[in-house]
């Protein structure tokens, strides 16, 4: 596929960044990327924010085990995993395990 | 005695019970004239059985709506004791509890709120030798825990006992809710094989928590357990619920079963508790920090040599608004910002860093004598230890 072509099949997504890691993306809440596959929108988000890469991927580059990412409101794990194709306005987000409660 | 029969929510069935008691009908009016609930729903409740781990955030609204509701047993573990800490979110406990175990002051709460109902206490650290005792006389299991080896300890034995695990848990500002371990329906596993490594994700002590959070969640994992137990609604089996306090946004994500998954799948590898702290990765109990061999100094050698004039760099890693609670005049870097700001500080210089605990600032102390700093100290214990050991004016948090 020709580079203009690919360009055109990026779409703009929201990632949604959860408050645990909002620290390390400049505080914000979402984020909005250019992308056609979750990879892609990952990958958009890490190359704006190279503090969130160690928090979401370990060293040999697979996302971590406690963090999930939904499209919508599923898990990638039951689609495409990170080539999970995206539409324009999907909400993409990462989901990170938390356990507070009592203390 | 209640039948053995067990329903598919795990329940033991209804026995045609004995009748409510004229004080009962009264206490448990609103909830009788309600369909929804009726005489048949209250009955369910009072013959229900629910453990509460934890007596904490979540614990305190789960604690006080359930036997306000008239779950006619309710087993509470906990094994802490009350601190002037925990009242800004606490709120089965006053101020008069401070220093008294949070199990009796719990039970007395509860007891005073419904005298009509069966406490049972449990002052202990669950543990993989003690849980699937503790568990396996209860229908429904409420995790109002506050870490990781204990989340995986409740949801293995709840998934190996079969019963229901209302899971919620918190941070800052955000929280999840779902119901793990119904039989068929997925775990904690499948939705997290793996717990993060110690250090990566900060607890509530580190991270804070908005006092009113845990009153929402905690409420919400009641709402479930009340659910469960009269058979009425839609159950969040297969429904994590993320709630974002800040945008007041409720939103809901779908939860599948692993088929892969090792405690609860088909070709399952886990078939009796583990030990979880180790699974968690954790050595000690409280692991102060992850990083070894980071030398120390003490608040009162910190003092002397302050007071003997020597040329000290104190580097704070704490964030500005901890800054602003009470601080040793140190220069504010925050951790986070380390990395980049390497260039305010002088490595010909002695530097001693400290944070609030000792925690944070012993990895600032690993990250700047990998960056080549040999004249650095940690101070141990953090600015806790300075108001206990020099300066008690300095308020503690």
């Amino acid at each position: 596929m020709a580079e203009i072509e690919k360009e055109e099949w990026r779409m703009a997504v929201k990632v949604i960044i959860p408050t645990p890691l909002r620290a390390y993306a400049g505080k914000q809440e979402s984020v909005e990327v250019q992308a056609a596959t979750v990879a892609e929108a990952l990958s958009g988000l890490t190359s704006q924010f190279g503090d969130l890469k160690k928090h979401l991927y370990t060293e040999d580059g697979r996302l971590r085990s406690f963090v999930n990412v939904y499209v919508n409101d599923e898990d990638i794990r039951y689609l495409q995993k990170d080539q999970t194709q995206l539409r324009e306005g999907d909400t993409i987000s990462i989901v990170p395990s938390i356990a507070g409660g009592a203390f | 005695m209640a039948s053995k029969t067990k329903t598919s929510a795990g329940l033991q069935a209804a026995k045609p019970a004995a009748a409510l008691s004229n004080e009962e009908v009264l206490r448990y009016s609103r909830h009788l004239i309600m369909p929804e609930v009726g005489m048949d729903g209250q009955l369910k409740l009072k013959q229900a059985k629910v453990l509460c781990i934890g007596t904490g955030g979540l614990g305190a609204p789960l604690g006080l709506y359930l036997a306000a509701a008239g779950v006619g047993r309710l087993g509470l573990v906990d094994f802490d004791n009350v601190d002037f800490t925990n009242l800004q979110r606490q709120v089965l406990f006053g101020t008069s509890d401070v220093g008294r175990p949070k199990i009796s002051a719990a039970a007395d709460r509860l007891r005073n709120l419904n005298p009509e109902i069966q406490i049972d206490t449990f002052e202990t650290h669950l543990s993989s030798d003690n849980a699937l005792d503790i568990l396996k006389d209860y229908d429904i299991i409420v995790d109002g825990t506050d870490n990781f080896p204990t989340r995986y300890l409740v949801n293995d034995a709840c998934v190996l006992l079969g019963k229901p695990n209302v899971y919620g848990s918190i941070f800052r500002f955000e929280g999840q809710v779902t119901i793990f371990g119904y039989p068929g329906g997925p775990c904690y596993r499948c939705l997290y094989p793996e717990p993060p490594p110690p250090g990566l994700v900060p607890s509530c002590a580190e991270g804070g928590v908005l006092g009113v959070l845990p009153g929402i969640v905690g409420t919400i994992q009641a709402a479930e357990t009340l659910k469960l137990i009269i058979g009425k609604g839609d159950p969040m089996i297969g429904r994590l619920m993320l709630f974002d306090a800040l945008g007041m946004k409720f939103r809901e994500l779908k939860l599948r079963k692993n088929p892969e998954c090792p405690v609860c799948g088909e070709h399952r590898t886990i078939t009796q508790l583990i030990d979880y702290a180790e699974f968690c990765g954790i050595r000690g109990e409280e692991a102060p920090s992850t990083v070894t061999n980071i030398p120390e100094i003490t608040p009162l050698e910190l003092k002397t040599r302050m007071e003997r004039g020597d040329d000290l760099f104190i580097l704070d890693v704490r964030e500005v608004h901890e800054y602003q609670i009470c601080n040793l005049n140190g220069h504010l870097i925050p951790l986070g910002e380390l990395s980049r700001r390497v260039h305010e500080l002088d490595s010909s210089r002695e530097i001693v860093a400290h944070c609030r605990s000792g925690k944070r600032s012993a990895d600032a102390v690993d990250f700047l004598r990998k960056a080549g700093f040999r004249k650095i100290w940690n101070l141990k214990g953090g600015i806790l230890a300075w108001s206990d050991e020099v300066d008690p004016s300095v308020p503690k948090y």
